[in-house]
């Protein structure tokens, strides 16, 4: 308990759904006050889900959420969204299309004068950058300009908690990276502790202290950002945040694994594994960036398809016994299909799975 | 905690908006409760059979009739094209606005043998030109078929519209005629609309008091009527009710059924007028004229003969009794109006945010009214409000309190309108997304503070055609308004009833024409959103 005070938001072995049959379960986390964290997961993994039941939109089954040493939500008991103080930022942004721009960001200030409110409303579109469009109605905005009001809107009450429901997924690539910039520094610089549900790793990355990889409706991990890309917990993370592939490797004592590669020495966490045994088949995770291109090394292997990403090529390698690799290569060393080129290994963690 | 006890105020709202029709079905089966078996045999020996096969006989034509006429000129309007196509399009919606019982009595004007229009025939042409009598079976038929077909008219042609060319095509390309191609691709393919609509038709026709009445064709509405005003006996009446009941649930359960069967398979692809047929000019001729003769004695004929009667006697016709009877129509319609759209509006509102059983049962069960005919709405409610007089009398109130009163009136508008202000209402907010309220309720903005502040202005349009529905149909209502009204109460509906059935038709010419005006607006109103869509 004493653990669970320190913590601003925290999640206690949270159910959602049937008893029978739950949408989520299980679930727990915390946060501290003004940190962001995420929920990654692919689509249909519970994310939304669990970002709902925070915001108070959707009744849990079992376990609890407390905000603020308050028990927001619990078994038979939800308090009602409105009274939470816990703001929100939707998918399609949901700004009211018969208000403006500056009375969609007051839509939501109780209790203030109009000067204040005018004050405070002024203030946050200020920071959005849309001072110029605060008479404007919201179809007039484009998407971008439209998921700032949405912001806006959402930081105006000073809510105790901010959600963000896949807050970029309408936007595109480039504008995504840079609002996603924009959106953290201002959720920094207003100290505002917030949740953002996502499928992109790399919005996760750009934007969360923490991060939490959802799916089947379990939480996997949650963890740093380096953590959950480094030190994946099982097969499904490893796979899902970012790119590698899994070789196969015997156990030649508890602490050491011998792959085609080369023998490594574990390290790394992965509590699955800890009843490993000398002599059993294990997978081990090798990410492209593990794989250093050198042509001089005495490793090879066979190309067998290539991707250009400007800067680097991502080769697909085929080794000596049929498995496959993946290495990201500075893109002027430019090999063709069949060409045998030299590899050597790079590797700080070894991760291993049963 | 704070959170339970809304939940049960919306609950009791919406068992409450679900009372009303469960009464009035309840009031109608309390008929058997208390069976006077001499009574029950009149009833069955001399009444009953007579009204069931001329109800049954007039459903049945009339859905025949409105079918062929609306199948045929939509099929014209939408897939061909001749002189006058575009204007009968829209032209021929226009009967919708004329009421059964205004139809009926203008048409038999006119074409009685003594009537305006034959006498200008027999003038004009030939002395020995009769036409048949219309002042029997077929001038019923007739005169409900020509208010009533625009339902199915407006069905088919937007079946034939989004599909009728495409599927030509196809037939076509399959190597079949254009003749051909009607008959074996595009007409199967708009059955179910045609009877979805000739199903509408059929309700109507069940519930329809006034039209029948002018031609003094006893059917099952009028029977309730006659048992209960004439003879005296509510249970029969009650009686007959329930009787008349058993078959509307049948029609209004196999419209429920077709309604599952419309759907468009490609709703894009929709007739343009480069691709209509260009009919050769004798066929040409054959369909403007076939147009021309249903929008002639539908609507031209009708109002002309209204027209006719009214234009002379308008001095004299615009009385202070005739302003009276018009203030009443105009503040009971405001009023129904008022109170009906509010509470569609909350009911709409409480089935959105609830989301429960009970809401989905609760709008299930206050919409149902819509299929109920006026006349057994108005003998179910008043068993149960009778009782509640009684209960209230003994209790040591100066008796009868609700019974006469407005109250029941409004009682019974608000349970056969109910479903026409929830539809515009309920399809506007269903376009309102979700996220909508949960932004709203995260910004601490809910309840009724939330459908003011954020949805009532955005559905400001649907509550507004609500509102025109509304004031409209209770405006044209009439077995309702003249069964339940409050002692010396007069609507124009009342009135032109009362001064047709004593056959003041001259008399009854300007009270119709100023319900004909007022139907005109949704109909117009309808015309433009159609021509919209097209576009």
């Amino acid at each position: 308990m004493s653990t669970e005070i320190k913590h601003y938001l925290s999640l206690n072995e949270v159910v959602i759904g049937y008893d029978s049959e739950p949408v989520l379960s299980g679930i727990s986390f915390s946060l501290q006050r003004g940190e962001i964290g995420c929920l990654l997961g692919p689509s249909g993994c519970g994310k939304t889900s669990l970002l709902r039941a925070i915001g108070g939109f959707e009744h849990l089954s079992g376990g609890r959420i407390t905000l603020n040493n308050e028990v927001i939500s619990q078994r038979q008991y939800t308090l009602a969204p409105e009274q939470r103080q816990i703001g929100m930022v939707f998918q399609d942004y949901a700004l009211f299309p018969h208000l403006t721009v500056i009375e969609n960001v007051k839509f939501g200030l109780h209790g203030l004068s109009q000067p204040e409110s005018d004050t405070r409303s002024l203030y946050l579109l200020e920071q959005i950058g849309l001072m110029d469009k605060k008479a404007v109605m919201p179809h007039e905005l484009s998407g971008g300009e439209q998921q700032r009001v949405a912001l806006a809107r959402a930081l105006a009450p000073q809510p105790k908690l901010l959600l963000l429901d896949e807050p970029f997924s309408n936007l595109d690539v480039e504008l995504r990276e840079s609002l996603g910039e924009q959106v953290r520094a201002l959720l920094k610089q207003t100290q505002t502790t917030a949740i953002m549900v996502t499928h992109d790793q790399h919005e996760a990355f750009a934007m969360a202290d923490s991060i939490g990889v959802l799916n089947g409706g379990a939480l996997l991990q949650w963890d740093s950002a380096y953590a959950i890309y480094h030190q994946p917990i099982n097969a499904f993370v490893a796979d899902f945040v970012g790119q590698g592939v899994m070789l196969n490797g015997e156990m030649v004592s508890t602490t050491e694994v011998q792959t085609t590669l080369g023998c490594f020495e574990r390290k790394s966490i992965a509590a699955t594994i800890d009843n490993i045994q000398p002599g059993d088949p294990v997978k081990v995770l090798i990410r492209p960036d593990d794989i250093i291109h050198q042509d001089s090394s005495e490793l090879t292997a066979k190309v067998v398809a290539r991707h250009f990403r400007g800067a680097e090529f991502l080769y697909h390698l085929e080794l000596d016994n049929h498995e496959r690799v993946l290495a990201l290569v500075p893109s002027h060393h430019d090999h063709a299909i069949n060409e045998k080129i030299g590899i050597r290994l790079e590797i700080d963690h070894v991760v291993v799975f049963k | 905690m704070v959170y339970f006890k809304r939940f049960s105020i919306w609950q009791l709202f919406l068992l409450l908006m679900s009372l009303p029709t469960t009464l009035a079905l309840v009031g109608v089966l309390t008929a058997w409760l208390d069976i006077d078996l001499l009574v029950l045999g009149h009833l069955f020996e001399f009444v009953i059979p007579n009204a069931v096969l001329n109800t049954l006989g007039l459903v049945l034509c009339v859905a025949i009739v409105t079918s062929l006429i609306a199948v045929i000129s939509a099929w014209l309007t939408t897939v061909c094209d001749f002189p006058g196509r575009a204007f009968f399009s829209w032209a021929l919606i226009l009967p919708m606005a004329i009421p059964g019982y205004v139809m009926a009595f203008a048409l038999v004007g006119a074409l009685e043998y003594t009537g305006s229009f034959q006498t200008y025939l027999r003038e004009s042409i030939s002395s020995s030109l009769i036409l048949p009598d219309v002042y029997s079976f077929g001038g019923v038929v007739l005169a409900l078929s020509l208010t009533l077909y625009p339902y199915t008219y407006l069905l088919v042609r937007n079946a034939f519209q989004t599909q009728g060319k495409q599927s030509l095509e196809v037939g076509q390309s399959l190597g079949l005629s254009v003749r051909q191609s009607f008959w074996r691709v595009s007409l199967p393919q708009a059955r179910p609309w045609i009877v979805g609509g000739s199903l509408l038709v059929m309700m109507e026709t069940l519930a329809d008091f006034g039209t029948v009445a002018v031609f003094n064709y006893d059917t099952l509405t009028t029977t309730i009527y006659k048992s209960w005003f004439s003879l005296f006996s509510f249970q029969s009446a009650l009686q007959i009710a329930s009787l008349l009941l058993l078959f509307v649930i049948v029609v209004s359960l196999l419209e429920r059924q077709s309604r599952h069967k419309q759907r468009f398979t490609n709703a894009r692809n929709t007739v343009q007028a480069r691709s209509r047929i260009l009919l050769p000019s004798l066929q040409a001729y054959l369909a403007c004229a076939f147009c021309g003769v249903i929008f002639f004695i539908g609507f031209l004929l009708p109002i002309g003969q209204l027209l006719l009667w009214a234009i002379p006697h308008l001095s004299s016709g615009l009385t202070d009794q005739f302003l009276r009877y018009m203030l009443g129509s105009f503040s009971l319609s405001l009023l129904a109006m008022t109170i009906i759209t509010a509470l569609a509006l909350l009911l709409a509102f409480a089935a959105r945010t609830q989301n429960s059983y009970l809401a989905n049962w609760s709008v299930k069960i206050s919409t149902l009214g819509y299929a109920l005919p006026g006349t057994v709405l108005a003998v179910g409610l008043l068993a149960p409000i009778a009782a509640i007089d009684h209960y209230l009398a003994r209790l040591g109130f100066a008796a009868p309190i609700l019974q006469g009163s407005i109250v029941v009136m409004l009682l019974a508008y608000s349970v056969r309108f109910m479903a026409v202000a929830f539809s515009p209402i309920e399809n506007n907010l269903l376009r309102v997304t979700p996220s909508i309220d949960a932004a709203s309720r995260s910004l601490s903005v809910s309840g009724l503070s939330m459908l003011w502040r954020v949805h009532f202005p955005m559905i400001r349009v649907g509550v507004l055609t609500a509102m025109v529905l509304v004031f409209v149909d209770v405006m044209k209502e009439l077995p309702i308004t003249l069964m339940t009204r409050p002692f010396g109460f007069n609507t124009l509906a009342v009135r032109i009833y009362e001064l047709s059935s004593e056959g003041l038709w001259q008399r009854a010419a300007l009270p119709a024409l100023a319900i004909v005006l007022v139907g005109l607006i949704p109909v117009v109103i309808l015309i433009l959103r159609a021509d919209k869509v097209q576009q």
